[in-house]
């Protein structure tokens, strides 16, 4: 099967996908785009989180042809340049929110979605939008405070 | 493996009816779980996310008519006003990401004991709009849900929505019991719809289907106002019909004391406003 859609704003056309694999597992094996973590394949974790047509979705979750004509962002493409970070990403680093870095990109992108829909966001409203983004190291703690560092910034 | 992705509703009942095997797909959250464990393979996946009249909801007969394709998400944000118990629901549903994938039709679809729509379906009466090439029905959802992950859709058949009546005055309650806020599927779970002399019941994930409890609402249709006996009456009675099992998420002697606590509870609530 071919995908073709958009990804970070790039036109791309991927060729010979199995008709059951996941956005995910295109996004990694087949794109060299790794930004998004495989931890459990079943929307349990959240650090496959990305943008699908602006909503914010599980990739895990997205079958592959699902996405054909779609516009997809990942965390890759949130920074807008090569050697320069987008604003929540700043705030996740300056906050020590990122220990092994796993669930960090998911994080990033589901704090993307929460400060975009709500710039000022209650401690509720944060721990509501990041419920389905486990971390194992921090005790999110460090990543409530990123979040009202980026919502500051 | 094939994937099909009709771009019309008509040529998807028509891919429906000449691959009877297909597995139809809308938000994938139960479906993908499937693929990515190889626990199912289907020789192919029917894509119903072209479909644009399925994302569509409107006000319709005296009621709301959802398309399947509505996400949890647009239930609470565009119908939480006009639908509250189903919206409460909604809102208890995964995490922000699955909300925004998962639909009202795929969990129709998957018809799970715990899935945590169908209790304010049941309670307010809601009829599931089922099509075939040959036609359409529609289904009182009682009559949908036929056992546990399993419902009345014939093999040529897709769900196309589903239809809540609008009743005047109606105080809607949903609550649910899991090990804590987010990302947990039902203990077990309540919903209540009380409307001028009409009392609609139902429990969720305490029996093979979702129950709804009669004889508590036949009980709580002849109350003029609250007590707390009535309110314990009203949770006995919820109590005794459900149909608990013991499993990893709970004993069966638990569920049913913490339905008769749901059950006193969300009758004070939509009693006392
Ligand atoms: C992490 C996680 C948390 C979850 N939490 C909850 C929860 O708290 N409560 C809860 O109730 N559920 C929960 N679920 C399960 C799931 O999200 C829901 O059942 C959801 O409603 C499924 O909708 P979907 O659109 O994703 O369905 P899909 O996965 O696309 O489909 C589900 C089933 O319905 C069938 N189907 C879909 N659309 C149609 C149609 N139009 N016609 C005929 N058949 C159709 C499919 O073939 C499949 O059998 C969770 C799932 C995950 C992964
Ligand atoms: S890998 Fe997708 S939610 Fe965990
Ligand atoms: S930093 Fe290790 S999982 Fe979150």
């Amino acid at each position: 099967m071919r995908l073709t859609c958009t990804i970070n704003g790039e036109p791309r056309e991927v060729d010979g996908l199995w008709e059951g694999e996941s956005l995910l597992y295109v996004l990694r094996e087949r794109l060299a785009l790794p930004g998004s973590k495989n931890a459990c394949e079943q929307g349990e974790c959240g650090s496959c989180s990305v943008y699908l047509d602006g909503v914010l979705v599980c990739s895990c979750l997205v079958a592959a042809g699902q996405a054909e004509g779609r516009e997809v962002v990942t965390v890759e493409g949130l920074a807008p340049s090569e050697d320069e970070l987008h604003p929540v990403q700043t705030a996740f680093v300056e906050a020590g929110a990122v220990q092994c870095g796993f669930c960090t990109p998911g994080l990033i992108v589901a704090t993307h979605d929460l400060l975009a829909r709500v710039p000022n966001p209650t401690d509720a409203e944060i721990r509501e939008a990041l419920a389905g983004n486990l971390c194992r190291c921090t005790g999110y703690e460090k990543i409530l405070d990123a979040v009202r560092l980026a919502a500051a910034s | 493996m094939e994937f099909l992705q009709p771009p019309t509703w008509r040529e998807a009942l028509e891919a429906r009816a000449a691959h009877p095997d297909a597995l139809p797909i809308w938000g994938g959250t139960d479906v993908m779980v499937e693929l990515n464990f190889a626990r199912k393979r289907p020789p192919a996946l029917l894509d119903l996310t072209r479909v644009s009249e399925l994302s569509r909801w409107d006000v319709e007969d005296g009621g709301v008519r959802i398309g399947a394709g509505v996400s949890y998400t647009r239930v609470i944000d565009e119908l939480g006003d006009r639908l509250p118990g189903l919206a409460m629901a909604s809102r208890t549903v995964g995490s922000p990401q699955i909300r925004n994938r998962g639909t009202i039709g795929g969990n129709l679809g998957s018809s799970s004991p715990a899935g945590d729509a169908l209790p304010p379906l049941f309670a307010t009466g809601a009829f599931v709009d089922v099509a075939s090439a040959r036609g359409e029905r529609r289904v009182p959802v009682e009559e949908f849900v036929v056992g546990p992950k399993r419902n009345a859709l014939a093999d040529d058949e897709l769900i196309a929505g589903v239809w809540l009546p609008l009743r005047a005055g109606s105080a809607q309650q949903f609550a649910k019991v899991g090990t804590r806020n987010a990302m947990v599927i039902a203990v077990c779970s309540f919903a209540l719809d009380v409307s001028d002399g009409r009392v609609g019941t139902c429990i969720g994930s305490a029996g093979p289907t979702p129950i709804r409890a009669r004889e508590a609402e036949a009980f709580a249709e002849g109350l003029d106002s609250w007590s707390e006996d009535a309110g314990r009456e009203f949770g006995d009675l919820v109590a005794m019909a459900a149909s608990p099992i013991d499993d990893v998420r709970g004993t069966a002697a638990y569920r049913r004391h913490a339905l008769s606590v749901l059950a006193r509870r969300t009758l004070k609530w939509a009693l006392c406003g």
